[in-house]
Parts: structure tokens; sequence; C-alpha cells
């Protein structure tokens, strides 16, 4: 067995924990701390793939800041635990089915597709596209400059909009 | 041996790591020492003189009685989180200098199987990798003023929280006119622009032309890091001790060496951006430099023996310095003869710097009056993000003409 081969197993198990234990938390705050768990594990699995650029970014902008104001919020509203209710029926007997319904067709689509096939044959056996930062910005500032940028207006309107919302009456 | 062939690179890693970490632990106890007595003498104290010659084993006299304290949890805790709160904090704190390059990569004498020796782990996005890390930083002190379930440690890291969120903002950009400048993001490539000289005998750093940029990061640093005058977290006269009141024992140890080492990690990284890393100051030309690490420290050995004989008093203490003045003198020599001197110049030049910032921060300390709560965030805010922006805008419209025309 390869290195990045246990490394890729014990970090996908991780992420999957992660996501389980962000579920059965009750205390707000260990949900927030699952999440961050499954964005560290995803981005060293970005690692693996050689995509450092992406890694790096999925952690500052996830980890680093955005469930950083998650923690905040849940630490000044002072959160209480969650209560458990009973199991509902249409869950039971509809969610349940189609969740597993929607992992096969996941799992079918992955084993079937270009992606999937990279991952089974292991790294190598598919052409990954430069994943330098370089080669990034160049297609991000280059070929997609107009959604990029339409990207950021769309944002700095949210913040506008934000403000205005939280803005005292005057 | 067969495993070591195979696998070079994962086995000076870890003699590297190894190394690496006793070095950082020792540096992180031996700052505490050199704080006491800085302060102690900017307010005309001695400060620590009695455990050893100088007080030069205060450092593990304080770290026995670390240890041997009883370690208290407080009942109404969240006693995973609490736990769990110095561990993040002192282990991101540690991961940052793995990334750190303390001399030349390339040279004679400066590889291992192949492997650089001055580095743990060379990446080509270091900087934005330790900003990746420095930013989750902040989960050690929230979650430990959350988990300890009382009033000081709440408001201790809600105000450390809001405060690290504001100023990582101004600290990024304050930055990246030193990445345009060297158009890149990797720690090796950003050193090695800035070799070469104006005149023939200023250096090329990119403190000159990134000046404001310099004074910003240093600012946001200081407040990053929560020291004086930005420490409000731990603000004693109002709330105890901040986010880390509730720990005892080698919990709070942990924290205060996570403080420690994440202004030895704010130093490295301003020496690299600003100060050219681990360049000498001088240029190639005059080859006397090689001989200014060993000088110093012989210079250092002959000041001790002068103390030894002349100030200590009592065996032990005469003992000690006596092994300090050996220590001193042995080293010195030894970086006298020409190829080791040739290898620690790298290193030299860039502990050296390091101590400089160091000095300034406790400096600081020793001088400033703290902020108040509301003065820190509009400073940051509305003083120091506009400043770091105009300089980042300044920097590309100045970079953009120059390499147009």
């Amino acid at each position: 067995m390869s290195l990045p081969f246990v490394v890729f197993f014990a970090c996908a198990i991780l992420a999957v924990a992660g996501g389980i234990l962000l579920i059965l938390a009750r205390e707000p705050i260990h949900s927030a701390l699952s999440v961050i768990l499954v964005m560290m594990s995803l981005a060293i699995l970005f690692l693996l793939l050689g995509a450092e650029f992406i890694a790096a970014v999925q952690i500052i902008v996830y980890a680093g800041a955005i469930m950083v104001l998650f923690v905040f919020v849940i630490m000044l509203l002072n959160a209480g635990s969650e209560e458990r209710t009973n199991f509902s029926h249409i869950a039971k007997f509809v969610g349940v089915p189609l969740g597993f319904f929607l992992l096969l067709l996941t799992a079918h689509w992955l084993f079937h597709s270009p992606a999937g096939a990279s991952i089974a044959n292991g790294p190598g056996s598919v052409d990954v596209p430069d994943t330098t930062t370089r080669a990034l910005s160049m297609l991000l500032f280059r070929q997609y400059l107009f959604p990029f940028e339409a990207t950021s207006i769309l944002i700095l309107i949210a913040v506008l909009g934000a403000l205005i919302l939280a803005r005292k009456e005057q | 041996m067969e495993f070591i062939s195979q696998h070079p690179v994962l086995v000076v890693s870890i003699v590297k790591i190894a190394v690496l970490l006793f070095i950082v632990m020792t540096a992180l106890a031996y700052l505490t020492w050199f704080e006491r007595k800085v302060v102690a003498h900017i307010q005309s104290r001695w400060g620590p003189y009695f455990v050893g010659a100088h007080g030069l084993l205060q450092p593990l006299a304080d770290g026995v009685k670390f240890l041997f304290k009883e370690d208290m949890t407080p009942p109404a805790s969240d006693k995973f989180v609490y736990i769990l709160a110095p561990f993040l904090a002192l282990s991101l704190a540690l991961t940052t200098i793995a990334l750190i390059p303390f001399g030349p990569l390339t040279g004679p004498n400066l590889t291992l199987l192949g492997q650089p020796i001055f580095v743990v782990s060379n990446l080509n996005i270091g900087l934005l990798f330790l900003f990746a890390i420095t930013s989750m930083g902040v989960y050690g002190v929230a979650l430990a003023g959350w988990s300890s379930n009382s009033k000081y440690p709440l408001l201790g890291g809600l105000r450390s929280s809001a405060q690290m969120i504001s100023y990582e903002v101004s600290l990024t950009i304050s930055v990246v006119g030193v990445i345009l400048l060297a158009g890149s993001l990797g720690f090796n490539d950003i050193i090695e622009g800035q070799k070469g000289y104006w005149l023939h005998v200023i250096p090329r750093w990119h403190f000159i032309p990134q000046i404001v940029g310099f004074f910003c990061y240093l600012t946001a640093a200081i407040a990053e890091t929560n020291r004086i005058p930005f420490d409000l977290p731990e603000a004693e006269t109002e709330l105890v001790a901040g986010f880390h009141t509730e720990y005892s024992s080698f919990k709070f140890a942990m924290f205060f060496m996570a403080e420690y080492a994440n202004m030895i990690t704010v130093s490295c990284l301003a020496t690299i951006l600003f100060f050219g890393g681990w360049l000498s100051p001088f240029p190639d030309s005059w080859t006397w430099q090689n001989y200014l690490p060993g000088a110093g420290l012989v210079a250092l050995a002959i000041y001790c023996a002068i103390n030894t004989v002349v100030e200590m008093r009592g065996f032990f203490h005469r003992l000690q310095m006596g092994i300090v003045t050996a220590l001193a003198g042995g080293i010195g020599l030894l970086c006298l003869i020409p190829p080791v001197a040739a290898v620690v110049q790298g290193p030299f030049w860039f502990t050296t710097k390091i101590l400089v910032f160091i000095f300034f921060y406790v400096w600081l300390r020793g001088t400033l009056p703290r902020f108040r709560y509301d003065q820190l965030m509009s400073f940051g805010w509305k003083l120091l993000l506009p400043v770091s922006l105009a300089n980042l805008v300044i920097t590309a419209f100045v970079l953009l003409f120059l390499r147009r025309g």
C-alpha cells in the first residue's frame, strides 16, 4: 500500500465521519467543529490531487472565515443544545430509501465517468490539467474574466443589501 | 537502510521535524526569559536573577512548575472542547514553522539525501498555506473561551475572535504588494527575488518599495498575535486573564507557548517578505562577512568569561556561566572554519533578523499602554484597512506602468 493510498482513505473516513457527526451532535459548537473536520479532510484530498491552490483556499475560505463566523455567532447567542424528536413517518418510509437511492445513483455515475476512472485506476491514469496557481489565475482572469467579475458584483450587491437591512432606523 | 533509500523524503522530513521541534521548543522557553529580562531592564529592574546565573535556568523551573501543578477542569465546562482548544492552538502555531526556509535551499553542504536541510516543506504556495493555517488559529482562542463556560473567558474569546477576524483582512492585504513584486507565493522565490543591490550597497529588500505595506503588516501582526498594545482578549484589569482564565497547569503553558510560537511565525514572515529572509545585508564582495557569526559568538564568549570572573558569586553560578562561555566559544570557533562559516551564513542572518523583531515586540510591551476596544476596532477598519488597500492599488498601478514602459 502506498502512502497516498493510506492518506486518501484516512481523510475520506474522517470526512464522512465529520459529516455524520454534524447531524448527530446535539451541541451546535460540536456540529460546527465537525464541519471544520470535513473541510480539513477535503483540503488534504485536494492536496493529494495536486490542486494546492484549491486546498489552501478551501481552508482559508471555509474553515478560516465562514466557520469562524458560525462559531462566533453560536458563542454570541449562547445557543443551547438541541432537542431530540422522534423520527417522522415520512422520513422513515420515504426519506431513508430515497437517500440510499441517491447514494447508489452517485456511485453508479462515478464508476462510469472519467473522474471515477481516474480514482479507480490510481493517479496518472487520466490527464490532469495544469493545477498551479499561475495556470488557474490565467484561466480566471483571461478566459473566464466576465463571469468572475459578474460574481464579484453580485457579492458586492449582496453585501450592500445586508448593510441596508442591518442599518438602524434614522 | 533499504527503507531510507526508498523513502528519502519521508525519512529526511522526520529528522528535520524532530530537530526543528527541539530548537523551536527551546527557543520558546528562552523567549520567556528574554522577554522578562528586557521588560525588566526597560523598567529599571533586574528580572529573573536567582534561578541559575542571570536566571538562565528560570525557563526550566517554570516548565517543571507547570508540569506538577494540579490540572483542574471546571465542572460546567464542555470537556472535549476544553481539552481540544489548547492542543489546537499549539499544534497550529507550530505547524506554520515547517514552511519557513531558514537558509538557502541549494548549495554545497546544504542538502541531505538530495533534500534541502534548512526547510521542512518547500511549498510553492507557501505564503497562502501559511495564511490558511494562521486563519485557523482563532479556533484555539474562541473555543477555549466558549468551553470554559464562564463569564470572563467567554468575553475574552469573543473579543479575540472579533479582533483576529478584523486584523486578518489588513494582514493579508498588506502582503499582497510583496506578492505582486515577487510574482510568486513561494517563500524561496520571494527571498531569491530580493537578491542584488541598489547603488552597490543598499540591499534590494521589499522593505524599501513596500514601506507602507510593511508598517501595515507589522501593526496587523501584533494584533493577530494578541500582544500589547492589542492584548484586549487577555486584558488582566478587565477580564482576569481572558480566554485562558480557567486553564491551569500544562494546558495554560500550551496557550503560553502558542502565543510565543505565533510571535516567531509572524517575525519569520516579516523577515522573509520584507527583509530578504536569509540574505546578508552586505554585498557578496565583502568576504569578511563569512566570519561574522563565528566572531560574534567568540565576542559573546569573551564577555561571558569576564562576567563569570567579575560579577558571578557562588560556585554554581560561576559553573553555569563557565558552561555558557565554553558553549559560545566552542560553537564560535567551529563557525570560523571556512566550510562551516559558509553553511551557517543563511541561518545566522535569518535568526538575527527574527531576534530584532522579537526585541521590537518586547520593547512595545515595555512602553505602550493598551488600546480601548472601540479604538481598536475603528483603527483596524477605518485606518489600517484603507491604507493597506491603497498600498495594494498603488503598487499594482506602478508595476503595470513599469512593466509596460
